[in-house]
């Protein structure tokens, strides 16, 4: 069971958590996106094995916010709200 | 095998406290203190178990929860506990004690002809025996035959079991010298310990291993830092196994409570984790090496130091280490004739006085039927024995350190696998870290606590002899004539390792697989590595090179009931409840959940059908009552609600005007209807947003997201209100002299109140919201009102109701009503497919011009693809029944039968005198007039492709 730090209610379990995607993934606006830019947008997604950086929602305050993870050894290295600049965990 | 009790000695028995319990029947005595397993042994039984597969006889062969054999059903006082370990469940007065996989007997155990043929029932023989015509044909017997215990059908947990969190700096695991040298030096560094010890006594290897620490002896010392830890108030658990180690460092224990109270979890979340877990005593391979009366020669010192019971009086020792001398030196003390066969040509120093030892020697094969009666050596010499000890090396307990993603490291001083490299968090202390002295096994302890320790405290140290190894290799050979047996408890042979190795099952995790070795209830923890080496053999690789399959939890079995705490029953998945549940049963509503919540399916104690059918009669001709709290009331308040909801809907909402609603669809980002509602506008920057009652989490978690993503905190505020509000719903002809009756003073004509408009009223001094909106396409009034103050205004809606006839509307007799109209259930009549203008709504798409959720995807090739699968409704002929929910279209045009879509909704209308049915079919709103095949468990039958609306298609009721 993993610990989370959430920005607003600090380290919590994984099992407050759910996830959001990887950071990064912006929203291509408008109907003339190329269809590769949306799929890409919608489906591609890099999976990276090591140091990761995600989206995830803290279900218990709903908060959203980016953590730095890394997908082998689970360390995580720090959080931050959405917009605002990551702090050590 | 003749092991019998001493009339003195045993330090975790008491003599005066005698017991006696039955085992498969007969009498068995002992004294409190005793385990099952040393109360057998002391009453002379050889026999315990039989084997898994082939029936063999089994005796005792450990004292801990590496015991393979003995595992025994366990009838008390609180039920039956299957597959308990004889050598680390206490004897109890009375308890009943059976053997498993035995019957009648472990001693006459009818299945035991088995045994005769397992020539032709090698590793793996059911994969290629019982192929033809089918294996689920032979699976039923075979498992029958091959099993362990017995579950109690009738179990019942007297009382939920405890689940207890807890914090602290250094969990210490392991309460022999090590693990005690570690607590002690944490505590003395102001830390918080947990010490947790998975046997009945804290001490490890000092309950039964001579040694004197800081010039006391073992125990005393053992009792005196317990003492200490616990006077200072650290926790200190005893028959607490340390189950399981997970991510970031959280630790899962199972304590066993000997008051008949269930287990308890624990989650422990150290910053420090010490593993002192000790080591695992191997067995040797010769033939016949499970023969009743061998057993490990560590156990053999444990049974007599701690319960007085000496194993037998003509004894052989099997042993390539130091080790078993301590246990060949007091068992001959202690009256018993002793030999030691040393496969070691340079060892015979250790040897203490009248032990004769065979230095150079290896016994290659036991005889005995259902006890060993002698042993024969590499030289042809025959020895007899009624016990033979055996100390094949020792495999030091890492599977703590190996869940914790620790990386092992093959020591050849050793002849194991040892932690390598260290993880973080976590030190490993003792003999799962390789120490074999005292001396250094304390030191260990405290060195692992790495920076929770304390340098200025003195660290404990041995002033007695100190134990040496000196362990070399006596690994299972290839092609070894007998029976060399690996894994007891799997029955899994060194033929059977040889056997996956020539059908190329070389990876340690194929031999595991196609062999069952180590998959048993003891995980392998005496069998592993034995097999492993001779794997390694047979390969012609290194045992470094083989390595070892993967730990996993839990270390030993846990039960349900721990592990379930207080989620069981009712509570495993609680549902939600509705504030008038106690209304609605008193007027014999009948519950049923829908997506988590439990609401009235139908009212009434008769035939569930004909209350349905009657509901929904009764709605369409006076007017129902029916309670729809679930309904999402999701509020969306802030200068750019409005930007935000036209963002969110595929419809346009924000020329919505104040007090007013309107229906629309939410979409995923790939263009298919994720929920569908009504939403409210009650002012300029005020919305509520009515989503589906199940959706209502996930609703409220996707505006979250785009609300934080894309409007920010100070544009949009979310406030997710469904569970303070009561929702209770008019429906029907008569709806509007019922609502008019609750006199909520809110003007309800059609001009101030029409369809899709919002209006505020009073009820009782407390504000309510009447909404028109309709899922049964008659007029409709929702009511909502504070849920604490529903009851009253529920209970005056049934007292006005009976002027009007009303009758009180279960959920299945709202989804007629809403299926009659063609009104869609999101997740039923769609599907992840399901695009919006696939449901006849494409205005949105082809009109707006704002970007919305899910837009750019309804321009993809596949929106516009022609043959999608569209909503329609489906009739069939005159006096026919409905049609099955889930049956497919089909079609056979030229190629094989296919699918052409499927039936989503489908009922017996009261009203129409017919079967209504909603379906997805592939091109369906152009091919309305079509009779298509509809198949459903093999069975063909015509329907005819119709509008989805069965009734009142003009619409007129909603306004009448």
């Amino acid at each position: 069971m993993q610990l989370f730090p959430c920005p607003f209610c600090g380290p919590r379990e994984e099992s407050e958590f759910h996830y959001g995607g990887e950071a990064g993934n912006l929203r291509p606006d408008g109907n003339d996106v190329t269809a590769e830019r949306w799929a890409g947008y919608l489906h591609m997604r890099d999976n990276p094995k090591g140091p990761t950086r995600e989206i995830w929602m803290h279900l218990t305050c709903g908060e959203f916010f980016a953590m730095s993870r890394d997908s082998v050894n689970h360390k995580v290295s720090g959080s931050s709200a959405l917009g605002e600049t990551e702090h050590g965990a | 095998m003749s092991a019998s009790r001493l009339p003195n000695g045993g330090s975790d028995i008491d003599r005066a406290r005698p017991l006696t319990f039955t085992f498969d029947g007969g009498r068995i005595e002992g004294f409190a203190g005793d385990t099952i397993a040393s109360a057998l042994l002391a009453s002379g039984r050889a026999v315990v178990g039989r084997s898994f597969k082939y029936h063999r006889p089994r005796g005792i062969w450990g004292s801990g929860v590496e015991e393979p054999n003995a595992l025994v059903d366990i009838e008390r006082a609180g039920g039956r506990v299957p597959n308990a370990r004889a050598t680390t469940e206490p004897a109890k007065d009375g308890i009943v004690v059976r053997s498993v996989n035995a019957t009648p007997t472990a001693l006459a155990d009818r299945n035991a002809v088995l045994d005769r043929f397992a020539r032709f029932l090698p590793a793996a023989f059911y994969y290629k025996t019982f192929m033809w015509p089918d294996w689920h044909l032979f699976e039923p017997r075979i498992r029958a035959m091959a099993g362990l215990g017995v579950v109690d059908r009738n179990w019942k947990p007297r009382q939920m079991a405890d689940q207890i969190n807890h914090h602290c700096d250094v969990l210490v695991v392991g309460a022999g010298p090590a693990g005690l040298a570690a607590a002690a030096g944490a505590a003395a560094a102001g830390h918080s310990v947990a010490l947790v010890d998975d046997s009945t006594r804290p001490g490890g290897s000092l309950r039964h291993r001579a040694g004197d620490v800081d010039s006391v002896e073992g125990m005393a010392w053992v009792d005196a830092m317990v003492a200490k830890l616990k006077s200072e108030g650290q926790l200190v658990l005893s028959d607490t196994t340390a189950f399981g180690l997970y991510d970031h460092n959280l630790v899962a224990l199972n304590q066993r409570h000997r008051d008949g109270r269930p287990d308890t979890l624990w989650r422990v979340r150290p910053r420090r984790i010490v593993l002192a877990t000790g080591a695992i005593e191997r067995p040797v391979p010769f033939a016949n090496n499970d023969l009743p009366g061998i057993l490990s020669a560590d156990a053999a010192l444990a049974y007599l130091r701690r319960h007085g019971v000496l194993v037998g009086q003509q004894i052989v020792v099997a042993t390539n280490n130091d080790s078993a001398y301590e246990a060949a030196t007091a068992l001959a003390a202690a009256g018993a004739s002793v030999t030691v066969v040393d496969c070691r040509r340079d060892c015979g120093a250790q040897a203490g006085a009248g032990i004769r030892v065979l230095a150079g020697r290896t016994v290659v094969a036991a005889r005995g039927r259902n006890a060993v009666r002698g042993v024969l050596l590499d030289d042809g010499t025959n020895l007899a024995a009624d016990c033979v000890l055996v100390s094949g090396g020792w495999t030091p307990t890492v599977h703590l350190f190996s869940q914790a993603k620790g990386k092992l490291a093959w020591s050849d001083d050793l002849a194991a696998f040892v932690p390598g490299e260290a993880v973080d968090g976590i030190g490993v202390a003792g003999a799962v870290a390789g120490t074999v002295s005292l001396s250094e096994t304390l030191a260990s302890g405290a060195a692992a606590l790495g920076p929770f320790g304390s340098s200025s405290t003195p660290v404990a140290h041995s002033t007695g002899a100190e134990a040496t190894l000196g362990v070399v290799g006596l690994w299972p050979k290839p092609k070894a004539k007998g029976r060399v047996w690996i894994d007891y408890q799997s029955d899994v042979t060194a033929k059977d390792v040889e056997l996956a190795a020539r059908e190329n099952f070389v990876s340690v995790e194929h031999l595991k697989r196609y062999t069952t070795l180590g998959m048993a209830t003891d995980q392998g923890k005496t069998s592993n590595l034995n097999g492993l080496a001779l794997l390694a053999d047979v390969t012609g690789r290194g045992i470094a090179e083989v390595g070892t399959t993967t730990y996993r939890p839990p270390f030993t079995p846990v039960p349900f009931a721990s592990l379930a705490g207080a989620r069981r029953g009712s509570m495993h998945a609680p549902v939600r409840r509705l504030p008038l549940e106690a209304s609605h049963r008193a007027a014999s509503g009948v519950f049923q959940e829908y997506g988590g919540w439990l609401r009235p399916a139908y009212y009434g104690s008769g035939d569930a059908e004909a209350a349905i059918q009657d509901g929904v009669r009764r709605a369409r001709q006076s007017v129902a009552l029916f309670d729809g709290s679930t309904l999402g009331k999701i509020e969306v308040i802030g200068p750019r609600a409005a930007d935000f909801v036209d963002f969110i809907y595929y419809n346009t909402m924000s020329t919505l005007k104040p007090g007013h609603c309107r229906y629309g669809f939410m979409l995923s980002e790939n263009g298919v209807v994720f929920d569908d509602g009504v939403l409210v506008r009650l002012d300029e920057h005020r919305f509520i947003v009515s989503c589906s009652s199940s959706h209502v989490a996930a609703v409220h978690a996707r505006l979250e997201e785009w609300r934080q993503d894309r409007f920010g905190r100070d544009a949009v505020y979310i406030h997710n209100a469904t569970a303070q509000y009561a929702t209770l719903t008019v429906s029907g002809p008569n709806a509007r002299g019922l609502v008019e009756a609750l006199d909520l003073g809110a003007t309800l004509d059609d001009a101030s109140l029409p369809h899709m408009a919002v209006a505020a009223g009073r009820f009782a001094g407390d504000e309510v919201r009447i909404t028109r909106v309709s899922f049964t396409g008659d007029r409709s009034y929702e009511i909502s009102i504070r849920a604490d103050r529903a009851e009253a205004l529920w209970t005056r809606m049934q007292q006005e109701g009976c002027a009007f006839d009303a009758v009180l509307l279960g959920l299945e007799s709202l989804m007629i009503l809403r299926a009659e109209k063609g009104y869609i259930v999101i997740g039923k009549d769609t599907d992840g497919n399901t695009m919006p203008h696939d449901l006849g709504v494409a205005g949105p798409r082809t009109k707006r011009t704002g970007e919305f959720v899910g837009r750019r995807s309804l321009f993809i090739e596949a929106a516009d693809d022609g043959n999608r699968n569209q909503l329609v409704g489906l009739a069939v002929r005159e006096g026919e029944a409905p049609l099955a929910t889930g049956a497919h279209g089909v079609e056979k045009s030229g190629g094989p039968l296919r699918s052409i879509g499927f039936v989503t909704s489908s009922y017996r209308s009261p009203i129409l005198g017919r079967p209504v049915a909603l379906a997805l079919i592939e091109r369906g709103a152009a091919r309305h007039g079509e009779t298509i095949d509809v198949q459903h468990l093999g069975v063909v039958r015509q329907a005819t492709i119709v509008a989805p609306c069965a009734f009142d298609p003009e619409g007129k009721r909603l306004h009448a």
